[in-house]
């Protein structure tokens, strides 16, 4: 077997044989025409009025979002712009196909070279283009393969003409060679829940008929795989179908034992999709979101109305909320604006907020503000603890506005390996694992050429998750997990056998990780993080781990 | 006949791109007169042409002039400059 490698989007598998997508027309020849520039211009207005007829039709079947960007393209392809560019080929003697040809090519250009969003268009327009000339050429227009049975879709990048009508019963799972998480395809993909793969270079050799498995969870594409990696992705697309269309229980091991699952939020828009989807609760709520657009603090006002939508959502309920964290990847001007070498390791996180003392103030006062007035049981951490003085610092703060309960972010090492008497001070701690893996292995997690060291299965991780848990049991405190480590079912069960209490993770990840905890025993639990704990690095870890689970797991 | 024209700011937090701009490009197609848009002091291109109107790259907060002539054009122009300042990117 070989791994191609792209962006997954969701964290589905599926598997099947490969079925590419018609390569693009050649380019048409720059020869002369034989007909009246009068001729060639009727040819191709005909051909454009017919193709934004079809992108129209379309778009009215499929409706939604699509329905808009197949409205677009129509109107592309009858741009009056495009039309003179059209006409001053025709009229010089160029025939209609190339003429269409070089005047969406001059577009395409200009707004390739725009790149981001406007470059991501160019696709559109190429679309249109090819389904032009196709029309001149009397050629039926580029579309998805139809090969009489269900397929792994293979292309360059899909248009939104082709999206919007792929049959779903037909499409087991899209890869594209080109395109980024914001292309028509990787949007569509998530709107109508396909497993998808884009921006996978590699695929560009796949062949009609072959047989791969597609995992957007781990963004790879497995070519030649053997009968038991096939059985495995089944088992796990069973398992995510069942899980999906199970009963809502809270999270608990097999033996009973409760893990409590929540949900990570980042605005309190998206508290009502978490408890549809089981969350018992927020173990962290990022308030990044009131800050980030203002080029000054919101006021208490504005934070506690904020807060209290957000707590009316879970009456009864625990819900974390992490003081602002800025910095790093986060930048705000009114925090920090002092150039820094490595943001990273910079006046980031509490830092940031002691050196703003008054903003800090004003948060704890809008959050006590919202805990009185609402039902839910608010708790209160800071990011970015490094030593046990902040945590006690922290505490003491926010106790004095009547805070309840008050904990730590475990993001840095050094509290890891304090935790014991951190958590004398501190309620509780939550371990950040994006940032905690981060720092242990010295790596920028923001950096492309050292993601790969951006494993939080790494054992000198779990290793200070464990410190961290064994601090917590000590001192009779929870300790929990609020990082995307949370999200991964395996995962999940390590951490939980490490020690933590309650697993938080973005609201579409709770079914999978629900029905992972609820095959395993807590002494199983345990036994995968041992097996994981000793293992040389993330990808050993992760192999021992899957080792030590599967006489468990069906 | 003089030219009208209006200068306003582009209201859509995602900029003058996709949706706003098929909206955009729609409603100067419908309005039957020809209409320019520039933005901040570059060159004019024609208001109707979606491609013309995206390559601006026009983003929320940006400037641009919109010009037209003849009996109409104050109405026409005060539609779409209500077009251009509404957010039509909000959630």
């Amino acid at each position: 077997m070989t791994e191609l490698r792209g962006v997954g989007i969701g964290l589905g598998v599926a598997q099947g044989p490969v079925a590419r997508m018609a390569e693009p027309l050649p380019a048409p020849d720059d020869s002369a025409s034989t007909l009246t520039p009068d001729e060639e211009l009727a040819r191709v207005r005909d051909a454009v009025a017919v193709v934004a007829r079809e992108l129209e039709d379309r778009g009215s079947k499929a409706g939604g979002m699509a329905r808009e960007v197949l409205e677009a393209q129509a109107m592309m392809a009858e741009d009056p712009t495009l039309d003179q560019e059209v006409e001053a080929r025709t009229s010089a003697g160029k025939t209609g196909e190339f003429a269409v040809y070089a005047a969406f090519a001059s577009f395409r250009d200009t707004l390739a070279a725009m790149g981001g969003y406007l470059g991501e268009r160019a696709a559109d327009l190429d679309d249109v283009a090819q389904r032009v000339i196709a029309r001149l050429r009397g050629l039926p227009a580029p579309g998805v393969p139809d090969p009489g049975h269900p397929f792994v879709l293979v292309a360059k990048d899909l248009a939104p003409a082709d999206t919007a009508l792929l049959d779903l019963d037909k499409v087991l799972a899209l890869i594209t060679t080109d395109g980024g998480p914001t292309s028509h395809t990787a949007i569509l993909a998530r709107e109508k829940s396909i497993v998808a793969i884009v921006g996978a270079a590699g695929a560009k050799d796949l062949v009609d008929g072959e047989t791969v498995i597609v995992d957007a969870a781990k963004g790879v594409v497995t070519t030649a795989p053997t009968a038991e990696e096939l059985a495995q992705a089944q088992n796990r697309a069973d398992a995510r179908a069942s899980a999906a269309s199970a009963p809502l229980t809270p999270g608990a091991l097999k033996d009973g034992t409760k893990v409590p699952l929540l949900a990570n939020l980042g605005k309190p828009g998206g508290a009502a999709e978490a408890v549809e989807l089981g969350a018992e609760g927020v173990g962290l709520f990022r308030t990044e979101f009131l800050f980030l657009s203002a080029t000054q603090a919101p006021t208490v006002e504005e934070q506690t109305k904020a807060y209290t939508e957000l707590l009316q959502t879970f009456p009864g309920k625990k819900v974390v909320v992490r003081a602002l964290d800025a910095g790093a990847d986060k930048p705000l001007a009114f925090l920090n604006d002092a150039h820094e070498d490595n943001p990273a390791l910079g006046l980031r996180g509490l830092r940031a907020l002691r050196a703003s003392e008054d903003i800090l103030r004003e948060q704890l006062t809008a959050l006590a503000n919202a805990d009185k007035a609402t039902e839910s049981d608010l708790w209160v951490m800071a990011p970015m603890v490094a030593t046990v003085e902040e945590a006690g610092y922290f505490v003491a703060l926010a106790k004095e506005y009547g805070i309840k309960t008050a904990g730590v972010m475990v993001e840095v090492p050094s509290s890891a390996i304090q935790a014991a008497r951190i958590l004398q001070l501190a309620d509780f701690a939550s371990i950040g694992t994006n940032d905690l893996t981060q720092y242990t292995l010295a790596a920028d997690r923001l950096l492309g050429s050292v993601a790969s060291y951006q494993d939080p299965w790494h054992p000198a991780v779990l290793q200070l998750i464990k410190a961290t848990a064994d601090g917590g049991k000590a001192n009779g405190k929870p300790v929990g997990i609020c990082g995307e480590a949370a999200a991964d079912p395996l995962l999940a069960v390590v951490l939980v056998g490490l020690g933590a209490t309650t697993l938080s993770m973005a609201p579409t990840a709770l079914a999978d990780v629900r029905a992972s905890l609820l095959q395993y025993d807590l002494a199983d639990a345990e036994r995968i993080a041992q097996a994981a704990l000793a293992a040389d690095d993330a990808a050993s870890a992760r192999a021992a781990a899957q080792a030590a689970a599967q006489p468990v797991a069906q | 006949m003089t030219e009208i024209t209006r200068t306003v700011r582009i209201g859509s937090s995602n900029g003058l791109h996709a949706r706003p701009a098929k909206l955009f490009a729609q409603a100067v197609k419908d309005a039957g007169i020809p209409v320019t848009i520039t933005k901040g002091a570059g060159a004019p291109v024609n208001a109707a042409s979606i491609l013309g109107v995206i390559s601006l790259g026009a983003e929320k907060g940006d400037y641009v002039t919109l010009a037209a002539d003849g009996d109409d054009a104050v109405a026409v122009l005060d539609d779409l400059a209500d077009l251009l300042t509404t957010d039509h990117d909000e959630a």
